[in-house]
């Protein structure tokens, strides 16, 4: 009783299979939205620099030159070609000191999105399953946290621990895993009563699978929307905390360090402040305008019939 | 007197995947005081084309009509303003959803008299009056004491009637009722349709009623229309059409129905409604027609005369025989 | 094995009450959702589930595949008591009983391809290989009438009668005994509404199956059921088998339903049964009988004491008035006409 008529309807640009269609169908709402598909072209090209750092650094990062100290960029007088946008205090290039900075900032927004999303759609979930006094327990410290400005929490936590790059990574985390917890939390309890749920409990899926595999699919439209905003405010807090000389530690060439050290060349040497400060804005920018991308595309209420 | 008159109306929507046409030159009329029934499935642009008419489809949407008039009132170059003046007032419509329609944020009451504030002069206190008034007429007990209630604290069909209540508020002359009793429970269903036809009969108003149950459409409906995929395929009394429906896809429907049921096996319809792609050239029912022909395939049918229900088919049944047919037509009932 | 009409699921005295909180400082109102359902469900026949919003029939379904333990009453699943059962016979108890939901937009995991979905019950239940179970989720695609090239796609691909398919075909990979069927057709268009039914029809013949069909719309019902159960308010008040009902509804509820029930053909005249007032909340229900605020034969007992079921020639019915008429040889009393009116 095959209903041979029935392969005609499909409508969707299903030819091929699952996946790979609905990455299509996730594409094409993303790319209407101008800012955030130049956002993502700029974040391509962070994650270029990045990754061939060292082939197109024209110094190395931590190289002194003691004769070339505080050198303005090449378009002002006395600059020098050879450092295209001047040179620090100590006589190191600025622009090798950024683009090897790209790399430290990336990796901290990747380890921060990373930690804190994992710990944090744990914790969410179990708030949503179990529900009752665990789930009261969870939320009232998730809120104590977030009572807390996420700043200063972060900088008390570094104090404790110690000023370096990984702990400040490390308390960032801490500090924005509450918004993860709360997503997750919120998603599962709009999925929770939903009848494929129950259609998974009744085949006789146990919990643990329910948990990862039937409903966190689907809450990850808010979480991956999170993520990527995270991400720019993983890299701010990072140079915030560099800059209160917190985080990395001289000579490493994050961008916020490089603005701590720079803090008495405001008005003397501009360039060593501004081209750090301009690569965070930039960044921070192209990401958010990204991640407004992603929650347009993903959000199905959005979405033309 | 026609009351509203739609002459080839076209409605196309722009959709991520290309334009969509919803409703394909679907021509009505509805006179003063009658109910239509307008049945279809899913696809077949019957709210759609409502919408259309009193002018509430979003900005994707693109309507063109050779006619579209309002008590010989032109719609379609009419100006917003005058627009205005006359959807809400003279024409009213009621949806499907009662939990929704209203707005969750205002008192029964306040939402009542919101209507009689932009059509009528009634001061404050006559509007209140006329707001139990109404809620009086539509059978809500203790009217005084709901008018400070909100939405989520009736239950559907008393929203339902508070709707009701607002669409009939400045004495329209035609209500359109959009699956008015789809989303309630079979007595309450009773209660509302019941409401609706007294409503009709006391103030003489015509009422446009879009459903897809066919049982609704027998008891409540004096004329119909039959749609499929944004297309109107049959127009008959409600008599004719179940006694001998013209167009196949009426037939196949009312065999489809439980009801009418004489084996273990219904007669269903093969295949789906088309959709964007695949459109067929000619006859958009013929992919699933049994009598369906080389011809009805490459051709697009015009309407039979009105004597064969203005069925849109190139061999319009009559007794279940399709006439004109080159034959061989197939025997017995559809089966899945 | 069973054979056809063998027993394979028995339920005595189902109760199910929930604690619904009043806020911090009022005592929990106590919600009465089922109250004392009795049936038995047999292979290759359909029990008909019948009734409105509130009259506990979701949650009735809840009960019978165990995803909720019964208050108080007995569960007997193939021979087992379902509340002694350990936990290793309960998950063997699982696989005979599974469920097809209403909504077929809900009832699937917008995020797992269906091939995926198919093979869940396979991979949770059983030890078999991969390719063994992508095997046996083929051949119920095909059985179900899906093409094998739709394995790989996600359901918001499909249409709503493709979807239910879909339910269904997951719902039979564990060859169950028992199928619940919550409102399966009621979101669908007429003629993909024919389509599933036949289906449905057909794999009840195949495989023996006992359906469960809960529903709302008595012409589905009247051309799928064996028997009937009508129930308001958490009880039922009429049982039977199906022609019985049809033909002469005892109880004034399941006359009110029928005479509600649009009959597809003009000019049909039928004494229609407008019933007043709304279904009462069920935390709140009212004394006696439940339905005596909208029977139109209610009187005095109705409002003092509860009717319970009692045999009324060939059904089952729970209702004084049925009672009394039958007791002075009297034929059943219609509930027409008296206090019967629109609002």
């Amino acid at each position: 009783m095959t209903d041979t008529a029935l392969e005609k309807e499909d409508g969707a640009p299903a030819a091929r299979g699952g996946r790979i269609a609905l990455l299509i169908e996730f594409w094409s709402y993303f790319r209407e939205n101008r800012g955030a598909v130049m956002g993502l072209a700029f974040f391509v090209f962070i994650v270029l620099v990045a990754i061939l750092a060292d082939v197109i650094s024209p110094h190395g990062p931590t190289v002194q030159y003691r004769d070339a100290l505080l050198k303005p960029p090449f378009w002002e007088e006395g600059g020098d070609a050879s450092f295209l946008l001047g040179t620090d205090a100590v006589g190191r290039d600025i622009l090798s000191r950024l683009i090897h900075g790209s790399r430290y900032s990336l990796f901290i927004g990747c380890v921060v999105v990373s930690l804190s999303l994992m710990i944090g759609v744990v914790i969410g979930l179990v708030a949503g399953f179990f529900r009752g006094g665990v789930d009261t327990v969870i939320m009232r410290v998730m809120d104590v946290i977030l009572s807390f400005p996420s700043l200063l929490l972060a900088l008390v936590l570094v104090a404790v621990l110690g000023p370096s790059l990984t702990n400040a990574i490390i308390a960032i985390a801490i500090v924005q895993q509450p918004h993860y917890v709360r997503l997750t939390r919120a998603a599962v309890l709009g999925e929770r009563p939903k009848d494929y749920v129950t259609a998974a409990q009744v085949a006789g899926v146990r919990l643990p699978r329910l948990m990862f595999v039937t409903v966190l699919p689907n809450c990850m439209a808010p979480l991956i929307v999170q993520a990527a905003l995270s991400f720019s405010t993983a890299i701010l807090d990072a140079a915030a905390l560099g800059f209160l000389g917190m985080g990395a530690q001289p000579p490493t060439p994050e961008w916020g360090t490089m603005l701590a050290e720079a803090r008495e060349f405001i008005l003397r040497a501009w360039w060593v402040v501004t081209f750090p400060g301009l690569a965070i804005l930039a960044t921070v920018l192209a990401i958010n305008l990204m991640g407004d991308g992603m929650r347009d595309a993903l959000d199905p209420k959005l979405k033309r019939s | 007197m026609a009351l509203l008159e739609i002459e080839n109306l076209t409605v196309d929507f722009e959709t991520a995947m290309g334009r969509l046409r919803a409703v394909d030159g679907v021509s009505l009329t509805v006179d003063e005081g009658e109910i239509l029934g307008i049945v279809g499935e899913s696809g077949s642009g019957k709210s759609v084309s409502m919408l259309a008419a009193m002018g509430l489809l979003p900005w994707t949407a693109t309507v063109t009509a050779d006619r579209l008039a309002f008590a010989g009132r032109d719609l379609l170059t009419m100006s917003a303003r005058d627009r205005r003046q006359i959807v809400g007032r003279d024409i009213a419509m009621i949806f499907q959803e009662p939990m929704t329609s209203l707005n969750p944020c205002f008192t029964v009451g306040f939402q009542l008299t919101e209507a009689l504030k932009a059509h009528t002069g009634l001061k404050r206190a006559e509007r209140r009056d006329r707001a139990v008034e109404l809620l009086q007429l539509v059978g809500i007990p203790k009217p005084e004491g709901r008018l400070s209630s909100f939405p989520h604290q009736l239950s559907g069909g008393m929203n339902q009637r508070v709707m009701i209540a607002m669409a009939i508020s400045c004495n329209p002359k035609l209500l359109i009722a959009d699956e008015p009793t789809t989303a309630l429970d079979v007595t309450i269903q009773a209660q509302i349709l019941e409401l609706l036809v007294r409503l009709q009969r006391e103030t003489g108003m015509a009422m446009v009623l879009i459903t897809h149950d066919m049982g609704v459409v027998a008891e409540t409906a004096e004329r119909v229309n039959v749609q499929y995929a944004g297309q109107k395929v049959e127009e008959q009394t409600v008599e004719g059409l179940f006694a001998d429906p013209h167009h196949p896809y009426t037939a196949a429907l009312l065999a489809a129905l439980p009801e009418r049921a004489h084996a273990r096996h219904l007669p269903s319809i093969p295949g789906v409604v088309p959709g964007l792609i695949d459109r067929p050239r000619g006859c958009l029912f013929s992919p699933r027609c049994r009598f369906a022909t080389a011809h009805c395939r490459d051709v697009a049918p015009v309407e039979a005369a009105a004597a064969m229900g203005r069925a849109l088919c190139h061999y319009p049944l009559k007794n279940g025989e399709p006439q004109g047919h080159p034959g061989p037509v197939p025997a017995g009932e559809a089966t899945a | 094995m069973t054979g056809n009409g063998d027993v394979v699921l028995r339920a005595d005295g189902l109760t199910r009450d929930y604690e619904v909180s009043r806020g911090a400082f009022h005592k929990p109102a106590f919600l009465k959702a089922v109250a004392g359902a009795s049936f038995t469900l047999s292979r290759g026949r359909t029990l008909a589930v019948v009734g409105e919003s509130g009259c506990g029939k979701s949650t009735l379904a809840r009960m019978v595949t165990m995803i909720e333990p019964p208050s108080s009453g007995r569960l007997e699943i193939a021979g087992l008591d379902v509340a002694s059962a350990d936990a290793g016979a309960r998950r063997t108890l699982r696989t005979k009983v599974q469920i097809v939901f209403q909504n077929p937009y809900g009832s699937l995991n917008p995020r797992q391809r269906i091939g995926a979905a198919l093979e869940e019950p396979l991979l949770v239940n059983t030890r078999l290989p991969g390719r063994e179970r992508r095997e046996r989720a083929q051949a119920m695609m095909e059985q179900v009438g899906l093409r094998p090239e739709h394995y790989d796609r996600y359901p918001h691909m499909f249409s709503g009668g493709q979807r239910q398919r879909i339910a269904i075909a997951r719902a039979l990979m564990l060859d169950p005994e028992i199928l619940v069927l919550d409102e399966p057709v009621s979101a669908l268009d007429v003629s993909i509404q024919a389509q599933v039914l036949n289906i449905l029809v057909d794999l009840q013949e195949t495989l023996g199956l006992a359906y469960m069909f809960i529903s709302h719309d008595l012409s589905v019902v009247r051309h799928i059921a064996d028997e009937l159960m009508v129930m308001y308010l958490g009880r039922p008040v009429e049982q039977g088998p199906r022609e019985e009902i049809f033909s002469e509804p005892r109880h004034p509820y399941t006359q009110a339903l029928l005479s509600a029930t649009p009959v597809a053909e003009p000019g049909h005249s039928r004494q229609r049964i407008v019933l007043r007032g709304e279904l009462p909340s069920p935390i709140d229900p009212p004394p006696g009988c439940a339905f005596h605020p909208r029977c139109p034969l209610a009187f005095d007992r109705c409002r003092v004491e509860r009717p319970e079921l009692e045999p009324a020639r060939g059904v089952h019915a729970a209702c004084h008035a049925v009672e009394e008429a039958l007791a002075a040889g009297r034929p059943i009393p219609k509930a027409t006409g008296a206090a019967a009116e629109a609002d």
